[in-house]
């Protein structure tokens, strides 16, 4: 696969719903109640239900393996995450995720992609970098 | 506040966690992958796979098994109520597969606390029924001070 420096991958659009979060809460084991009950969220100092952490972080990487065509290629993978992800019981939430090709180690075999992540072009991922091998 | 003297505690490996098939693609469901080798047991194969693999975060699943004893871990004393997930990275030596058993196992690597906040890091190695390690999972939770 030919990648250069600063190539920029084809950007992904996520829409979060409510009913995502459950398939997630569902898919990982991860219920806690923040995640799909407003009440809760409120309770605990929240303004809503907002997406699990690791749902951003699984869905962002999505724009790097579906160019890769093959996620057993992605063998780093971080992120910090920044700013929570709300997701509106009727609008949801819309996370933008652009990638970049930042590094290239012919020798390694391995690149490195940038993601920018963001929801209503708020940044909700930082330092979110995946390491591929090409 | 999280006592600081687990920093560098281990914790026992965890029992084994099948991998299933059905497992796999309802998480790739979950997290939006299109990837065949997620989903397709055909494509993966011709990819080179066994059997269908795991998208890249997949592996939360297995390190929860072992954040769960910290959190019941009275001397850690780490509210979960107050936690706030602060960062998280994945290292993979393979990817994992359908038909794995994988066990894990914690290690506190620090326990910092910051303006009122206490701030954890864990580091749990995942791996095969071969004892081969399949992935690293490094993990920062942020617990909230009480205010």
């Amino acid at each position: 696969m030919s990648l250069t420096i600063g190539q920029a991958l084809p950007a992904r659009e996520f829409h979060f719903t409510r009913d995502s979060l459950v398939r997630y809460a569902g898919a990982s084991g991860d219920f806690n109640a923040i995640h799909y009950r407003d009440d809760v969220a409120k309770a605990v100092g929240l303004p809503g239900v907002l997406a699990h952490g690791m749902l951003t972080m699984g869905a962002a990487v999505q724009s790097v393996v579906d160019f890769l065509g093959d996620s057993g290629k992605v063998i780093d993978y971080q992120v910090r995450f920044t700013k929570p992800v709300l997701v509106d019981a009727t609008k949801g939430a819309t996370l933008v995720v652009n990638a970049t090709v930042v590094e290239i180690d012919e020798a390694a075999k391995i690149a490195r992609i940038d993601l920018s992540a963001t929801c209503d072009d708020v940044v909700v991922l930082g330092k979110a970098q995946v390491r591929v091998s090409i | 506040m999280v006592n600081p003297a687990i920093e560098g505690k281990i914790y026992p490996r965890t029992s084994s966690y099948l991998v299933g098939r059905e497992k796999i693609r309802e998480f790739a469901k979950a997290v939006f992958s299109k990837d065949p080798a997620n989903l397709d047991l055909d494509a993966a194969k011709k990819q080179g796979y066994k059997d269908l693999i795991a998208p890249p975060t997949f592996a939360v699943v297995i390190q929860e098994r072992s954040l769960i004893q910290v959190i019941s871990d009275k001397e850690a004393a780490l509210d979960f109520s107050r936690v706030v997930h602060g960062d998280q990275r994945f290292i993979h030596v393979r990817p994992i597969v359908a038909g794995d058993e994988l066990t894990s196992e914690l290690k506190v690597a620090s326990v910092k606390q910051l303006a009122g906040n206490s701030m954890v890091s864990f580091e749990t190695q995942i791996f095969d029924s071969n004892q081969e390690l399949v992935c690293t999972a490094i993990s920062t939770l942020v617990v909230r001070g009480e205010a």
